[in-house]
């Protein structure tokens, strides 16, 4: 999902330093409490964790890119300000998700340096262009309901700074869903083009988006730890049928076909996908996507042309504060 | 390039009149204006709050949560602290 680059990079690393310290950290887990920052923890669990929720926060900001790309050309002053709120909040839910991965222990500062260099991931899924209008529809439809799938479950994970960021995010997130899928019912009550323009949005975001839950079971590596740590609750797999069971029923009532004529439902009532092409998605996270250059070339843009507002509000508090120091003392 | 850190502060917000104000996360900002702001775009954005406090994250002191037993033993054995430790006859009903 957010954090799909977890399943696909450094082995083994889950060294325990302390096996009692460990029994007992297992034993809390397995009790359903909550984990907070002070307690003590395996370090394999501190280092998955800063990496699964910075790259969901790196996530959240990097996908203001796409939608912000259609703030100046809504179609209408409430699309607009809908819009401009959608994003608003994306920066938000980033913040949130900051402050949580702080609490283990590295700086923002470290954390955002990290996703600037390119050595942090995220989403793959921000990584296409967003063509039309109809593309925004698609995303508040298609991802934030994958989002919403993934994060759901992430309420009742081990990590309590975690978990209570990822119930503000849900909570504003149902919204983001709703006005995506409005712009979808709107274009495909219109004119045939703008039908046209809705089924051809639906054509290309449908198999990124479902690329957003990651990799299938058998080949993702960190899924087993994860669960034993009750961070992650349901397999990549399992998320993604259930995407797709909600979905389809959607995507008939705004007559537009799913993209993928081998899908079939099974006796359980399932729909069964096509094979993915998963070396799409490797390309992507390794950088070779649609627009990992242009998202960010324009992270690094906003990052080096806002310093001098960070410079100088820093300036600016310690101005005062020595003022504030050098009048006390008269 | 390392940014330089800007300090850290807790946010709290009341939520309604005559309730406590409440711990809802912590943000960055160069001094105390700058993070009122900030908690404002962050916290509030759906009308969750008629007061904000901000306190630097390092003013708090805090319990140190491995010495949690010690920390809190005194209350654990006075159980006769509680109203339900007393019986009241049923006849009496309720008190």
């Amino acid at each position: 999902m957010y954090t799909q680059a977890l399943n696909s990079s450094d082995g083994d690393d889950r060294g325990v330093e302390d096996v009692a310290r460990a029994t007992r950290f297992q034993a809390r887990i397995d009790a359903d409490e909550r984990i907070e920052p002070n307690d003590w923890m395996p370090a394999a669990y501190r280092k998955t964790l800063t990496r699964q929720i910075s790259q969901h926060a790196h996530s959240e900001i990097v996908g203001m890119l796409p939608e912000g790309n259609w703030i100046t050309r809504a179609p209408s002053l409430r699309r607009k300000a809908a819009l401009l709120a959608k994003v608003q909040d994306e920066c938000g839910h980033g913040l949130y998700l900051y402050a949580a991965a702080e609490t283990l222990g590295t700086s923002r500062e470290e954390l955002v340096d990290a996703m600037l260099s390119g050595k942090a991931k995220y989403s793959s899924i921000f990584n296409y262009p967003t063509l039309t209008w109809a593309d925004i529809g698609t995303i508040g439809w298609l991802v934030d309901g994958a989002a919403i799938m993934n994060q759901i479950p992430l309420c009742r994970c081990s990590y309590g700074p975690y978990a209570r960021a990822m119930i503000r995010v849900c909570k504003e997130e149902s919204f983001h869903q709703r006005q995506g899928f409005e712009i979808m019912v709107t274009l495909c009550r219109g004119t045939a083009e703008q039908k046209a323009m809705a089924q051809n949005a639906l054509d290309r975001w449908w198999w990124p988006v479902l690329m957003m839950f990651g990799p299938p079971d058998q080949v993702s590596q960190h899924s087993d730890t994860s669960t034993k740590w009750k961070i992650k609750r349901f397999s990549n797999d399992e998320l993604r049928q259930k995407f797709i069971d909600a979905t389809v029923p959607q995507a008939e009532f705004l007559g537009l076909t799913i993209p993928d004529p081998g899908m079939k439902q099974n006796a359980n009532g399932n729909w069964v996908h096509s094979p993915i092409d998963w070396d799409e998605f490797k390309q992507v996270l390794a950088g070779n996507g649609p627009c990992n250059r242009d998202r960010l070339a324009a992270r690094r843009k906003a990052h080096e042309e806002g310093a001098w507002v960070r410079e100088a509000a820093m300036a600016y508090a310690e101005k005062r504060k020595s003022r504030q120091l050098a009048q006390a003392a008269e | 390039m390392a940014t330089p850190n800007v300090p850290l502060w807790e946010v709290f917000i009341r939520s309604r009149n005559g309730l406590a104000h409440k711990h809802v996360g912590s943000l960055h900002a160069a001094d105390a204006t700058l993070a009122l702001q900030a908690a404002r775009d962050i916290y509030t954005r759906r009308g969750e709050g008629l007061s904000i406090w901000v306190v630097p994250s390092n003013a708090i002191t805090a319990s140190d949560p491995s010495e949690k037993g010690m920390m809190f033993e005194p209350a654990e054995s006075k159980i006769y602290r509680h109203p339900t430790f007393y019986d009241v006859p049923d006849e009496v009903g309720h008190m």
